[in-house]
């Protein structure tokens, strides 16, 4: 089985994000950035299959030299190979994907694996469009992944239930968390992924779509009140839910 | 700007979602002078239009085939891919449900069309097409517009308002698609919730859970007062990663984004990823025994308390 997971750098989770001086994106100075949690499944599930299956993971990241770094957490997790589309930003998500699909297009991956979503821009866009640009059935937000007679059965969230889908391979999916628990990067992962080399591939640029007019603050909630404590408080917060908020 | 809104439907009901969409559809397509075409997807769903006489719709276009009885990315993009074909549409709406975020990227790179997705407002002024959807987890909000046509448009569920108009009478169209061979990936079944629960995604009133609930024994209490006030129940992380609840409830960050009427946190701290699936909630509730918690900084009311003991409170003072 031959694998390519694709993996981003993303603000940790519980960065304090301040939005830069022009308005339309974030300071990155000081923060401290990681591997897309979702991408950490994405990596797993990809190692998982390979050590049942036999092949290799070749990891892939599009962006600016600190797409690197991505690449090489997952390198120490276990992956074989990696690819960096190297680009100096500016790109939207359909630029994004387009650049991605034609590096992957002609290596002959039998599955790719993305995340659900990406924490930073949270539009969950990458994996479907690479899929489609590149002809191959997807299934998005799996919990639940087996591969049997060369095919796959992807069970996934919907609102109420759960779908369980059925494709043939080549294919992508995007991992949802539960698909697994990702693996710790060992020492000697570590330092075997130093000696491993990373391919740099030029990106090729695509035009935009979109256009971003400017990011703010979201309105913050107003200061709400404490009612009282324990039991004694229970009477009127009723009343307050009833006769101010008025949503009982 | 012509609008094509694909109307989400299960189960042979159109989903609320479906509605708010063709709310904005209708607004959007007034103020850019342009058409509202509706989209029904499914294997027999003539039956539905009227449901959706009340929005506005110009056109409403069908596209039944058995195959299409289940969501399979392949088909429905096929089928949303024909209407567009059929109206000229520009914008392309939906839902960013389950359904609606598997679709939208999907379309935009068949289209070769903008994407703008789970957004929270749009508009049309000045010759384009503005929304604002949120990043980094709800921590800033993003205004984008799409440079150029075709666009696709997802809108976050509840975040817009359902705006029934006066009901007139449907101008119906169908299209068909041949699907012979396209669909690879296949929807083998869909395993219903036991009945009567309602999903998170889907309620007004939520009331979740957290490890101060001490044991999933105690869920008894979220399940009692989720039932007396016809909501669903929710979940932080920590009591999921414990496997106390399962992962269908889990608010947050690696959860599910809610935005009810009412959210009652019991037993949560309000962490930051927390707070980023809830915190457009129209009224938060926090029960918790440390009056340092986090929750109670953007809770509207708080009791500090012990939660085994307000919530059975609470259960009595509602009933
Ligand atoms: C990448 C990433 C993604 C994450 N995604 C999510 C997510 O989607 N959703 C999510 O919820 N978390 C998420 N988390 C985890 C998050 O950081 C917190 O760890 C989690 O929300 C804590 O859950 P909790 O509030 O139930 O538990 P705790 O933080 O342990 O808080 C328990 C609370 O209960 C109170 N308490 C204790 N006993 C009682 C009692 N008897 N009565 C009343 N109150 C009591 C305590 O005072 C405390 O405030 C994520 C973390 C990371 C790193
Ligand atoms: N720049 C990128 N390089 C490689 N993979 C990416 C990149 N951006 C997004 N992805 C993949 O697509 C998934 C969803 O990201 P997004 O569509 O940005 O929310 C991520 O979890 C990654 O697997």
């Amino acid at each position: 089985m031959n694998i390519a997971v694709l993996v981003k750098l993303v603000p940790d989770s519980t960065a304090v994000v301040k939005i830069g001086d022009d308005r339309r994106y974030i300071s990155t100075a000081d923060l401290n950035f990681v591997l897309n949690p979702y991408d950490e499944y994405a990596v797993e599930e990809g190692l998982k299959i390979k050590e049942k299956e036999g092949g290799d993971v070749t990891v892939v990241s599009f962006g600016d030299d600190t797409a690197q770094k991505a690449l090489r957490t997952a390198l120490a997790m276990g992956a074989g190979a990696a690819v960096h589309i190297k680009s100096s930003g500016g790109s939207d998500m359909l630029g994004t994907a387009k650049s991605i699909a034609s590096v992957l297009k002609d290596r002959g991956f039998d599955l790719i694996v993305a995340g659900k979503v990406a924490i930073d821009d949270d539009c969950g866009a990458i994996g479907p469009m690479v899929a489609e640009l590149m002809d191959i059935p997807h299934v998005t937000a799996v919990h639940t992944l087996s591969l049997v007679d060369g095919k796959l059965t992807a069970e996934r969230d919907i609102e109420g239930g759960v779908e369980v889908f059925e494709s043939t391979l080549p294919a992508l999916i995007t991992a949802e968390k539960g698909l697994n628990d990702p693996r710790y990067a060992t020492l000697k992962g570590i330092m075997m992924s130093k000696k491993k080399k990373i391919e740099v591939v030029e990106a090729e640029s695509f035009e935009s779509k979109t256009e971003v007019i400017k990011m703010s603050y979201p309105p913050s909630r107003p200061p709400g009140k404490i009612v009282g404590e324990g039991v004694e408080a229970v009477p009127e917060l009723v009343k307050l839910l009833k006769e101010e908020a008025k949503v009982l | 700007m012509n609008i094509l809104t694909y109307i989400e439907s299960r189960g042979g009901k159109v989903r609320p979602a479906g509605c708010e969409a063709l709310s904005l559809a209708r607004e959007l397509a007034d103020s850019s002078g342009g058409k509202s075409y509706g989209l029904l997807i499914g294997d027999n769903v003539e039956s539905l239009a009227g449901d959706v006489k009340k929005f506005g719709i110009d056109k409403l276009i069908l596209v039944e085939n058995p195959e299409l009885a289940g969501y399979s990315p392949e088909g429905y993009r096929e089928a949303v891919l024909a209407a567009v074909a059929e109206t000229g549409a520009e914008a392309v709406l939906l839902a960013a449900s389950a359904m609606g975020r598997d679709l939208a990227p999907t379309l935009a790179a068949r289209l070769d069309a903008g994407l703008l997705p789970d957004c929270v407002e749009a508009g049309y002024a000045d010759g384009k097409l503005t929304v604002t959807r949120s990043v980094y987890a709800g921590r800033c909000m993003l205004e984008l517009s799409a440079t150029t046509m075709p666009v696709v448009i997802s809108i976050r569920p509840k975040a817009f308002a359902i705006k029934e108009r006066d009901e007139s009478d449907l101008d119906i169209g169908k299209v068909n698609v041949d699907l012979g061979g396209k669909i690879r990936a296949k929807l083998l079944e869909t395993k219903v919730e036991a009945t009567g629960k309602i999903d998170v995604a889907d309620a007004d009133v939520i009331i979740a859970g957290g490890r101060g609930m001490k044991e999933a024994d105690n869920f008894k209490l979220i399940e009692e007062l989720a039932g007396i006030l016809g909501g669903a129940i929710g979940a932080s992380r920590a009591v999921v990663d414990t496997e106390w609840r399962p992962h269908s409830e889990q608010i947050g960050q690696t959860g599910k984004v809610v935005s009810p009427t009412l959210y009652i946190a019991a037993g949560i701290s309000g962490a930051i990823q927390h707070m980023a699936g809830m915190r457009t909630s129209k009224v938060i509730v926090a029960i918790n025994k440390d009056s340092e918690a986090p929750i109670f900084k953007s809770a509207d009311y708080g009791i500090i308390g012990d939660a085994m003991e307000v919530l059975p409170a609470l259960i009595e003072a509602v009933k």
